[in-house]
């Protein structure tokens, strides 16, 4: 019995382990507690007051600011927009994700290279990134509306921060174009994990390609792609660079999501109750996303 | 006729799986391809309309030249930036290893049963997101009077670095054998003596996981930077680039492509040889067993 014996030598350093345990968990604990949770309990203490920027006192308002911003047309286009922007990203990456994961687990010449590359756009800071894709979508000078005119594809001109829709589309794009090679990555991993003995079992029981992806690879990728979305609704959500630096909100406010918002009320503005109360709306999502996961992981460890 | 129809159908995959590959790394690398493109091209050959269908934008029109990165380093703040980036990240990296690699020792091994939910618990705050702490620490910050310092990032950046990092180790120590560490303290060792004699030894390339992924974590942060700094002299490359790279209205598209290039690339590279630990440290849980 190891486990005995383990417990055994246990007692006998007994204390002063687990004086040592915690001494050690200490200051990350308290990095956490005092820097994590504490200015979240503040966040949502900020809500409920008129707090400025300006000076350090707190009025309690109560739910001013959430009454206020619920019928406050700009705040409910943000939130529409979050929703959309996650909603229509995330479905894009999970179809891309999985289809890239599929390539890149066949074997062809070059796989390392393709890999490494797929993974550039997740690698690199993400302001920079966005600050491509605007001179990309620039105005007068966008690579895109070229290649569409030159192939006879567009006919007027595209202003693709000057539309809200086009502004969306390049939104979206660009969180697709950021998520999507984490997502395969992980996807991937998730895939070399299924047991090649049931590849081969479906491949002998003449499965064909498309019956072994929906009834074999997609039912046992579940667990790893519900894993993969719940980062990328997190991350895409929660965003602000990439809609900041594209739109600054605009044109005409019609691109602010949660984030962008906050931001614009709260540290521009200077309105920290306001900012605050926005940024809250985001609590919710995080909350269920945090929930799922937490399932997703006992079930895999009860299936182990 | 059979084994016709099945070599064309596989003869099919192949192109199709090419075609597939070719397409994602286009749509992956489209960008980069781009800042390469804009970085080097002079700037008569840089901003033509793209209504002038004969001049092809996606070629090197005339010689490529090296003004604009020679307009980066010298003309602007790049290099304080990249100073700034690399101290703020050095004393993240360091507050986070002293936080975090005792912390994940100890989640693994010292604290039983709790210490899993502990640990679950410290990795959740991971998803907590800057858009919900950037304005009560905008309020926090101005207590502290460390308004547009970088101290405030130093103070910041560890709030997302720890929580990952300490999973991270945590993962790391669990696969340390447990009969290494008994065998060390049969021959004597404390278990403090264990964690630094035999635990840290094997537990180097774990480490530099760490310091790798706090690293380009501060890197990656938008957010904060935005927040709290104002002047262009303190800023970092994430912010300083986007946001203070701008002659009056203009930007500076040469330079500004330059400067995400070479910040991007060696990032990248790095970033690519440890994506594998970044991935089984965020599914851990999933992909148990």
């Amino acid at each position: 019995m190891p486990a005995a014996a383990v417990a055994v030598r246990r007692r006998t350093a007994g204390d002063r382990e687990d004086l040592l345990g915690r001494l050690m968990l200490a200051p990350a604990l308290a990095y956490v507690i005092l820097l994590v949770g504490a200015p979240l309990v503040l966040a949502v203490l900020l809500s409920f007051t008129s707090a400025t920027a300006g000076s350090l006192t707190f009025t309690w308002v109560g739910l001013a600011n959430f009454s206020r911003l619920v019928r406050d047309s700009q705040f409910q286009l943000a939130l529409r927009n979050t929703v959309v922007f996650t909603l229509v990203s995330q479905a894009l990456v999970i179809v891309l994700a999985v289809t890239a994961a599929h390539v890149l687990d066949a074997a062809f010449v070059g796989r390392r290279a393709v890999r490494f590359l797929l993974l550039l756009p997740w690698a690199a800071p993400v302001s920079l990134a966005a600050m491509a894709w605007t001179w990309i979508f620039d105005s007068t000078f966008s690579v895109i509306n070229w290649t569409l005119k030159v192939a006879g594809l567009l006919r007027g001109w595209l202003y693709w921060f000057g539309d809200p829709t086009l502004a969306m589309i390049a939104i979206i794009t660009v969180h697709v174009w950021r998520m999507f090679p984490f997502a395969t990555v992980v996807v991937l991993a998730g895939m070399s994990a299924i047991p090649q003995d049931i590849r081969e079992a479906a491949v002998i029981d003449g499965a064909g390609f498309f019956r072994r992806l929906v009834s074999v690879q997609l039912p046992l990728l579940l667990p790893i792609v519900t894993v993969s979305v719940l980062f990328g609704v997190v991350f895409t959500s929660t965003d602000l660079g990439v809609v900041w630096l594209l739109t600054r909100g605009g044109p005409y406010n019609s691109t602010h999501v949660l984030s962008t918002l906050a931001f614009q009320r709260g540290i521009l503005g200077a309105s920290l109750g306001q900012g605050a109360a926005v940024a809250l709306f985001l609590l919710p999502v995080l909350v269920v996303v945090a929930a799922v996961m937490l399932r997703v992981a006992r079930r895999a460890e009860v299936g182990a | 006729m059979r084994a016709r129809r099945r070599r064309v159908w596989r003869a099919v995959q192949r192109v199709a799986l090419y075609g597939a590959a070719l397409a994602f790394t286009v749509f992956a690398v489209f960008p980069f391809y781009w800042m390469l493109l804009t970085a080097f091209k002079t700037n008569r050959d840089l901003y033509v309309g793209a209504t002038d269908l004969s001049h092809i934008p996606w070629i090197f029109n005339e010689p490529p030249t090296l003004d604009h990165i020679r307009l980066l380093l010298t003309q602007t703040p790049y290099l304080v930036w990249v100073k700034n980036t690399a101290l703020v990240g050095a004393l993240v990296v360091a507050i986070t290893l002293l936080a975090a690699v005792p912390a994940g020792y100890s989640l693994a091994r010292l604290s039983g049963r709790w210490g899993e939910r502990l640990g679950i618990a410290i990795f959740l705050t991971y998803l907590i997101p800057p858009t919900l702490l950037f304005i009560p620490f905008s309020r926090v910050i101005a207590l502290l009077g460390l308004q547009n310092s970088l101290w405030a990032l130093v103070l910041v950046y560890p709030t997302f670095t720890i929580p990952f990092c300490t999973w991270l180790m945590m993962g790391f120590f669990r696969s340390v054998p447990r009969d290494i560490e008994e065998q060390g303290m049969v021959d004597g060792y404390s278990r403090a003596g264990v964690i630094r004699r035999v635990v840290l030894p094997l537990a180097v390339s774990g480490i530099l996981t760490v310091v790798i992924f706090a690293f380009t974590l501060v890197m990656q942060d938008f957010v904060y930077a935005l927040t709290f700094i104002s002047s262009v002299g303190r800023m970092t490359v994430s912010l300083g680039v986007p946001v203070a790279l701008v002659r009056g209205d203009v930007f500076y598209w040469g330079s500004l492509m330059a400067a995400c290039l070479i910040t991007s690339i060696p990032l990248a590279v790095i970033y690519n040889l440890f994506i594998d630990r970044f991935i089984a440290g965020l599914t851990a849980g999933a992909l148990k067993g």
